[in-house]
């Protein structure tokens, strides 16, 4: 792996490069964007049908609830994130690229988050309002499933990272991700339902926001490690 | 009997000692075990590996 | 004094000193922990709001405190393994794993059997310890699940320790976040340490150093183990093996 030479595209430049890459190829599937979508609405409706459509415990559990079909819904999406790559040898081509390999992994993860999670964060008001979620919170909801969605991408392009290739690799990505994946789901949720309940919320949304940060920087140099280590 | 009863919290006192002696004694006992069965086993391939040179 | 370490780190040299050294910790441990569980079974008094429930203190506490050591080690021997490159290193998590678990396991039933009696049930998801703990013990089963589904020792070792790693930044988040969350649902079920007599205290070290110290033999035994299986092909084994008195 050589560093980058003069004249050879700066690093920005191979992020923007490598999210466009993906951006493009999921446009070919339009499963991509829309399986997690539907994923997301389905355990939502799974909820109202298990304990019954009472008012109070829609309104009481709803951030809770379409918290968790976040989560869950992005954790089953994140299996693919190296996985084609993995699979058609372009993985292997990305290790020896000259561009840093955190940046690579940081763009993938970027590409993968505009993919199947900010689509979430735009459609949850109208599953909110299923929820009978008061309407003034639709921002608060929205804020916090936009910062926890990426935490959560990036948390899980780790566990991604790190069982590439292995067999029943899902199953266990999932059991790798949630312990990391539960501060975001408790701030998150727990945000939501404070703005719901008229109690200050901002210590959450800055956590949330911190916790975002923190991934950004932090997440793609252990995904870049483990992506070295997987494919040895 | 009163070491027993332990004020009415017999059981839980008695039980969480009782599961941690358990505990305790079964890790210790699978790690000499298991201890004896890798050894076992390399020394059987190693024997196998002698016999045909 | 650099040469005792630096054999330490060489595994056949490891292996014989090992087996040395677990009985140094195993007795001396063993013997505390029958003095800390008589003395705290039998002589110290019962506590004041408790009653002699407060007892199971004496075994809830060592496991919390070892089901926290051994993550540290498995971290730190996996952070030790990537950066060093020592073998022994990496061999320390894959031997502590499971005994961190297992304490973990007894810190949940343990705080969970005292709790009945104290707040009335099994089971308090609004305490955060509690919680905290549950959640370390998903990621002892996530790090097992990961070591034993790579076949490769090495890249077992490397993908563990990153693993290891990640987690000991999110143990650190995640009891923030739940002592955050469940102020947010007044839990009255926090326990209160408080602070404890003299005479109560020296049975509660007791444990905490007699049960240090068994884990301490029973990961050396484990280690002796590990080292063992991955220098199966190694010379120094075949002599080990070969030779009349054996090994184990």
């Amino acid at each position: 792996m050589s560093a980058i030479k003069a004249g050879q595209p700066g690093i920005l430049a191979g992020l923007l490069a490598i999210t466009r890459r993906d951006l493009l190829l999921a446009w070919k599937r339009p499963g991509d964007v829309l399986n997690p979508l539907f994923f997301f609405a389905m355990v939502c409706t799974l909820f109202p049908l298990a304990v019954g459509p009472s008012a109070e415990q829609l309104t009481f559990s709803g951030p809770g609830v379409l918290w968790v079909a976040a989560l869950l819904s992005t954790l089953l999406s994140l299996n693919s994130l190296f996985m084609s790559d993995h699979e058609d040898g372009s993985l292997d081509q990305l290790l020896v690229s000259p561009q840093p390999l955190p940046v690579l992994a940081l763009g993938k993860t970027l590409a993968h988050w505009l993919i199947s999670g900010f689509p979430l964060v735009l459609i949850s008001p109208l599953l909110a309002i299923t929820y009978r979620m008061p309407s003034d919170i639709m921002g608060v909801l929205m804020l916090t499933l936009l910062l926890g969605t990426i935490s959560l991408s990036l948390l899980g392009s780790i566990g991604a990272a790190l069982t590439v290739g292995l067999h029943r690799g899902t199953a266990l990505l999932s059991l790798l991700i949630l312990p990391l994946a539960m501060p975001v789901l408790l701030l998150g949720a727990n945000t939501v339902s404070l703005a719901a309940g008229n109690d200050i919320y901002s210590t959450g949304i800055w956590a949330l926001g911190a916790y975002a940060v923190g991934s950004i920087s932090l997440a793609p140099y252990a995904t870049a490690a483990a992506l070295r280590i997987s494919n040895e | 009997m009163d070491a027993l009863a332990m004020g009415n919290y017999g059981a839980y006192v008695w039980s969480c000692f009782g599961l941690t002696l358990i505990v305790v004694v079964l890790s210790a006992w699978r790690a000499r075990a298991r201890h004896k069965h890798v050894y076992r086993e390399i020394e059987v391939q190693i024997k196998a590996l002698e016999e045909h040179q | 004094m650099w040469k005792f370490f630096h054999q330490l780190a060489s595994p056949p040299h490891f292996y014989r000193l090992a087996a040395t050294l677990i009985p140094w910790l195993a007795v001396p441990g063993v013997l505390l922990i029958a003095y800390g569980a008589y003395a705290g079974l039998f002589l110290v008094s019962a506590d004041y709001q408790q009653g002699d429930a407060f007892r199971i203190i004496y075994v809830h506490v060592p496991s919390a405190y070892l089901s926290m050591m051994a993550y540290m080690m498995m971290a730190v021997g996996g952070g030790i393994g990537l950066i060093w490159r020592m073998k022994l290193a990496h061999a320390v998590g894959a031997a502590a794993a499971p005994l961190g678990a297992a304490f973990t396991f007894l810190a949940l039933v343990t705080g969970s059997i005292w709790g009945r009696p104290m707040w009335g049930t099994w089971w308090e998801w609004g305490d955060p310890r509690m919680t905290s703990e549950l959640i370390l013990l998903f990621l002892y089963f996530g790090y097992m699940a990961l070591r034993s589904s790579i076949d490769d020792t090495a890249k077992a070792d490397k993908a563990s320790a990153v693993l290891a790693l990640v987690g000991v930044v999110n143990v650190v988040i995640v009891h923030f976040s739940v002592e955050w969350w469940s102020s947010l649902h007044q839990g009255q079920t926090v326990f209160k340490k408080g602070t404890m007599d003299a005479d109560m205290r020296i049975p509660l070290f007791a444990m905490l150093i007699g049960f240090s110290l068994i884990f301490g033999a029973m990961l050396v035994s484990r280690l002796r183990t590990e080292v063992l299986f991955r220098e199966r092909r190694t010379r120094w084994v075949r002599e080990l093996v070969l030779s009349p008195e054996g090994g184990k």
